[in-house]
């Protein structure tokens, strides 16, 4: 249950799901930081 | 065939499946789901196309999270025995007919199927989909409850992130936005997001996993986590759980932590309006604009910054620091009101990242108190608390405004009464967590049958 007896294909899976939740999250993310700077009068 | 790759049997990891492969299938749901939060941006080219009242636009949302608390109160022990993958597909079925029932309606002119469909339909689902990953992560995360289940729970605070704009572009590209919306756009709008949240929770209840029985992480010794207080070493079914004090201690704890910040939550661009009233119409529109998205990301960094501490100070240390503290940010927002806007942004975001605290923390102290023998089915009967707070937070500061708007009064003082309120239901929180004790043996499954059924489960 461990990651060591991975090979690349694995691992290239595992970055491709983390990235499939983590790029819409990071969007978001982005479009809410934009809003910020106005609370601060810039 | 088909009902065979849902069964739990068929969910279990092959040697060599990592655990850090679960909290991204678990986020594929809670991205997903989370949706419910980004309704508002539905409201005005709904209730410009159709001339409806603000609240029949708010139905569909109300609905689907009263819906959210009951499905997951009563599919909550068939969510444990049926396993994860199971409780994806059944929630991603559902979510997705919501929009898609939803679609119909608007294309047909018949808004009772957008409630129909997004409130009851896609409501089974938020609720089905919030618990269906719960008890799987604690199980692969017995060493890290609080970090894997804030993990997931901050997806569905995240998941308004990414659905507010995307529906704002969507709606743009149909031509639903302005004064004359198409409806047919708003459908359009509703028939694209469904088909996107459809193939985006697939990743989950594909990848989705259940460790093996006895599984347990390299170097973990369940025996000396266990040594510290309010931590079981026995299990305690759903139908017992219901009849302790703890669980009906915990029902108040999460109720108000989740009224007190609806209190703030609700109305934030008013409250910030109203402190803070300088400056130009869209200079001050755009700046409580800033404080919305503020608040909501200190409520998705609350979720897993305090849960991932709960591993390491205890469960019950941090509700007392949620409700105890979290009063007393209330009572300096009282007595300060506008006088220094960095004590009022601080006590705010400090009181919003408790708020989604105390929901990415509660699924932890039922593992806590009760095993994990049926915690998913516990949560979902908890839950209902969330459903309560949904209408007594907005109720209990809406009126009080309300009324106070309607006396006269100009800036925080049309607030200062619901903050006192909310000062007095965090009390009673922070009195009945200070209650919670260890769950009574009496409640305890036998350790035989709890494992013959654990094991059957498997």
């Amino acid at each position: 249950m461990s990651t060591e007896s991975w090979g690349p294909v694995q691992w290239i899976g595992a970055v491709l799901l983390w990235l499939w939740v983590l790029v819409p999250f990071g969007y978001g993310l982005y479009q809410l930081l934009t809003r910020i700077p106005a609370l601060f009068g810039s | 065939m088909a009902a065979g790759f849902l069964t739990r049997e068929r969910t279990v990891a092959p040697p060599g499946w990592s655990r850090w492969l679960i909290p991204p299938a678990a986020l594929s749901i809670h991205l997903s789901i989370g949706q419910a939060y980004a309704w508002s941006v539905f409201k005005p080219p709904l209730e410009a196309g159709l001339d409806l009242s603000g609240f029949l636009s708010a139905l569909p949302f109300t609905l689907g999270i009263i819906m959210l608390g009951l499905s997951a109160a009563l599919f909550g022990t068939r969510v444990d025995a049926n396993g994860p993958r199971w409780a994806m597909v059944v929630s991603s079925a559902c979510f997705v007919s919501g929009f898609l029932i939803s679609a119909l309606g608007l294309y047909l002119g018949q808004y009772w199927l957008v409630v129909l469909g997004y409130g009851f339909v896609g409501g089974i689902g938020l609720g089905i989909g919030y618990i269906s990953p719960v008890s799987t992560l604690i199980k692969w995360f017995p060493d890290r409850p609080g970090l894997s289940t804030g993990i997931a729970i901050m997806g569905f605070g995240g998941g308004a992130l990414i659905a507010s704009p995307l529906t704002q572009q969507l709606l743009g590209t149909f031509g639903a936005t302005g004064a004359n919306p198409d409806v047919g756009g708003v459908g359009n709008t509703f028939l694209v997001l469904g088909l996107i949240y459809a193939v985006f929770m697939s990743v989950g209840w594909l990848l989705i996993r259940v460790p093996p029985e006895g599984w347990a992480p390299a170097g973990w010794d369940p025996a000396a986590a266990r040594k510290r207080p309010l931590i079981s070493l026995a299990n305690v079914s759903a139908r017992n759980a219901i009849k302790t004090p703890q669980f009906w201690f915990l029902w108040v704890v999460l109720c108000f932590n989740v009224t007190a910040g609806i209190g703030i939550l609700e109305k934030a661009a008013p409250i910030y309006r109203d402190f803070f009233p300088g400056g130009t119409t869209a200079a001050l529109a755009a700046a409580a604009a800033g404080f919305v998205a503020i608040l909501s990301l200190a409520n998705a960094i609350g979720r897993i910054l305090w849960s991932s501490t709960s591993d390491f100070l205890g469960r019950k240390n941090m509700y007392r620091i949620y409700l105890g503290v979290g009063a007393l940010l209330y009572l300096a927002l009282t007595l300060t009101t506008n006088t220094n806007k960095v004590v009022f942004l601080v006590c705010c975001l400090l009181i919003l990242s408790f708020y989604g605290a105390g929901f990415a923390t509660v699924p932890a102290y039922l593992r806590d108190l009760f095993g994990t023998y049926q915690v998913g089915a516990i949560h979902g009967r908890l839950l209902t608390a969330w459903s309560v707070a949904g209408v007594l937070g907005p109720l209990i500061v809406n009126a009080i405004a309300d009324a106070r708007i309607a006396a006269g009064v100009q800036g925080p003082g049309r607030y200062t009464t619901a903050f006192m309120i909310m000062i007095g239901l965090l009390v009673i929180g922070f009195v009945c967590n200070e209650l919670i004790r260890p769950v009574d043996e009496k409640f305890h499954e036998p350790a035989v049958e709890a494992a013959a059924r654990t094991e059957a489960a498997a």
